[in-house]
């Protein structure tokens, strides 16, 4: 491997509200390489945007961040300046969000919005910057893409908006690509297209990217490490085949009973889902925070504390339940 | 988009029409410009001498449609006082008027387009209450009141400005000033107001991932969209400002159009209000169609319609 890109060990993010001290984000760490992909997965308030927010140095005014770790290309990101971070946004790292409706200037044109940035991180020429806006607009799919330059975002779909906003992200060709849910605003038949492409421009910039996405469908087969998240913490991380084929974690399990397996799952069948409700994160929280959703929770789980059990090969969840326990158990998903 | 602007160029030609059928209906009910041709001495035999002699004995349209007939082919008739022809006494006069307006409108977006960016950037903290203040008192303060300490202050204790005239361009600090601050406190909210929406939109946080620099994120990005309704309330302001000069001018002994009217209504100068009404209408007639235009080309989602 050609070296790490990113690691992030520890990541905390507090934000205070009327209610008390909230923390949407307890502890997280990854890391990424060169030519990898990360997919993060769970449940929508689980902190997955606050957590790339966290990586690019954009969370809100109000939020609080801390880390043990959080270094990007060998360098300490924790302490850098406003300025110093704004360089490396949109140069060697940069986010796909998961609006394009909105995500656009509606006062530019596509061609002003992909060339400022890269005016303001590669060089200051026009002509190139045009160039490369019209090369990557090819790639990422869109037709007559010189003419496209002149035009104003309201005059393209949400499905061109989102390649429009890939291609600005590539622009100044990123090291590290973020794409946060980059498809959920998206028509169904869109989404795949778009996932498909971005992972294939991953392999072709050989960037490492962290994928956030609720379609397990397109973990499977474009994730090198799955992180599944829930309540702010890490539950179970591991190569993707690893994740997938034996996954420890009951939430996981239940996760990947979600998915649709071919030749199993009936058409118009009802896909499963994890039962209960999301815990109130605000103030202190000890013990393990998916007890009460949990189908093997025992009074030991409320004083659990974070100490993943590791499998081997990277693969470690966070769990009371010995390795042993867990697999006797028929498998949620098995690989068609 | 031609379809658009002669759509709505029509419909201010109509409410011009429909402004100045009102005014001169409501003024000739309001005075008798017979007595007033005639002045104090004049015995019934002159004014219905008189009355004869202008036809105000006839319906009052037929005296509208004779008027607007002569008005559109730029004959406004003669000042019952003056007896001069108002068409002259009008654009000798118009082009002051103008000047403050546009010197007042500029001041006050000068003072409030800052003055909203400043405050939207930190909300609640100490520079958004001190131009909330400063707001607040633009509004609360009389502009009658407010011009009359500029006078008593910079006028008459120091003797920085002169209180009267429009001769030099010092004769217009003042009353710009006093009209302008007038209009601050509505612009600056509005920009406020705009700012701290767009300062929290999607496209400010994709133009911060990009790296842009604060003055790009601020400037660029955010204030071209913000200012985008403050456009269209200037030129609305425009025309408030325009009706405010009534009351500056006359302060100021500026003798633009305010002046002329106020002294015209002392007066019942009938042809001048009716010719000075017209031209205030049209201004903002004009003025809201120029701002729609002018929106269109700021926010290019319109120009589509
Ligand atoms: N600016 C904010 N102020 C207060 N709470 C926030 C803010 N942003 C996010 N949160 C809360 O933090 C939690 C995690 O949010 P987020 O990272 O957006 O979740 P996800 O992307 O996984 O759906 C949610 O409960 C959300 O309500
Ligand atoms: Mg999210």
């Amino acid at each position: 491997m050609s070296g790490t890109i990113l690691e992030v060990e520890n990541l905390s993010v507090d934000i205070p509200v009327a209610a008390g001290m909230l923390h949407p984000v307890r502890g997280i760490g990854f890391s990424v390489s060169r030519g990898e992909t990360l997919c993060i997965v769970g449940e929508s308030g689980c902190g997955k945007s606050l957590t790339s927010l966290a990586v690019m140095g954009l969370l809100p005014k109000t939020a609080r961040r801390s880390a043990d770790r959080m270094e990007f290309l060998g360098r300490d990101i924790r302490s850098l300046r406003e300025r110093e971070m704004a360089r490396l946004r949109g140069g060697s790292m940069s986010m796909i969000f998961q609006e394009p409706m909105t995500s656009l200037n509606p006062s530019y044109t596509i061609g002003n919005q992909l060339a400022e940035v890269y005016l303001r991180h590669v060089e200051q020429s026009r002509a190139a910057a045009r160039d490369r806006a019209v090369f990557l607009l090819e790639k990422v799919g869109i037709s007559s893409a010189a003419s496209r330059l002149g035009q104003y975002p309201h005059q393209l779909s949400g499905g061109q908006r989102q390649r429009v906003m890939i291609a600005m992200a590539l622009m100044c060709g990123p090291e590290l690509i973020i794409a946060d849910e980059p498809t959920t605003a998206l028509d169904v038949t869109i989404q795949a297209q778009i996932l498909h492409l971005l992972a294939e421009l991953q392999r072709e910039f050989r960037m490492g990217m962290i994928l956030i996405t609720h379609d397990l469908g397109i973990v499977a087969r474009v994730a090198d490490k799955v992180q599944v998240m829930y309540a702010g913490k890490t539950v179970e991380e591991g190569p993707c085949e690893t994740v997938f084929d034996a996954p420890m974690h009951p939430y996981t399990q239940g996760l990947l009973r979600c998915i649709p397996i071919p030749g199993r799952t009936q058409r118009g069948e009802r896909l499963g889902s994890v039962p209960g409700i999301v815990p109130n994160l605000v103030g202190e929280l000890s013990g393990c925070m998916f007890r009460n959703r949990c189908d093997y929770a025992s009074d030991a789980c409320a004083g659990m504390r974070d100490e993943p059990t590791r499998m081997g090969d990277g693969h470690a969840y966070t769990c009371l339940r010995a390795p042993e326990e867990i697999s006797g158990e028929p498998q949620a998903a098995e690989t068609p | 988009m031609p379809a658009y602007t002669l759509k709505r160029t029509f419909v201010a030609f109509l409410i011009l029409i429909v402004v100045s059928g009102l005014t001169f209906s409501l003024s000739h009910l309001s005075a008798d410009p017979a007595l007033t041709i005639g002045g104090e001495q004049a015995s019934d035999e002159d004014i219905q001498a008189i009355r004869k002699l202008y036809g105000f004995d006839r319906p009052i349209h037929v005296q509208y449609l004779d008027w607007l007939g002569r008005a559109l082919s730029g004959d406004f008739g003669e000042s019952y006082h003056y007896k001069q022809r108002v068409f002259d006494m009008v654009s000798e006069r118009i082009g002051r008027t103008m000047l403050l307006g546009t010197l007042a409108i500029l001041f006050a977006l000068a003072v409030s387009i800052p003055l909203g960016t400043l405050a939207a950037m930190r909300p609640n903290s100490i520079t958004d209450r001190i131009a909330l203040f400063i707001a607040v008192l633009g509004q609360a303060l009389p502009t009658f009141w407010f011009a009359l300490m500029m006078i008593i202050v910079f006028g008459v204790w120091w003797r920085w400005l002169p209180i009267s005239g429009h001769t030099q361009w010092a004769n217009y600090v003042m009353p710009t000033i006093a009209l302008g601050y007038y209009a601050t406190p509505a612009l600056m909210r509005l920009t406020r107001a705009g700012m701290i929406e767009v300062l929290a939109s999607d496209y400010i946080r994709t133009a911060r991932a990009k790296g842009l620099s604060p003055a790009s994120v601020l400037f660029k990005h955010a204030l071209r969209n913000a200012i985008i309704p403050v456009v269209a309330l200037a030129a609305v302001w425009f025309g408030f400002m325009l009706g405010g000069s009534i009351v500056i001018e006359t302060i100021f002994n500026l003798k633009g159009i305010g002046w002329l009217s106020y002294d015209a209504l002392l007066r019942s100068d009938l042809p001048v209000v009716q010719a000075i009404v017209l031209v205030f209408a049209s201004f903002y007639v004009v003025l809201t169609l120029l701002a729609d235009l002018l929106n269109a080309y700021l926010d290019p989602r319109i120009s589509v319609r």
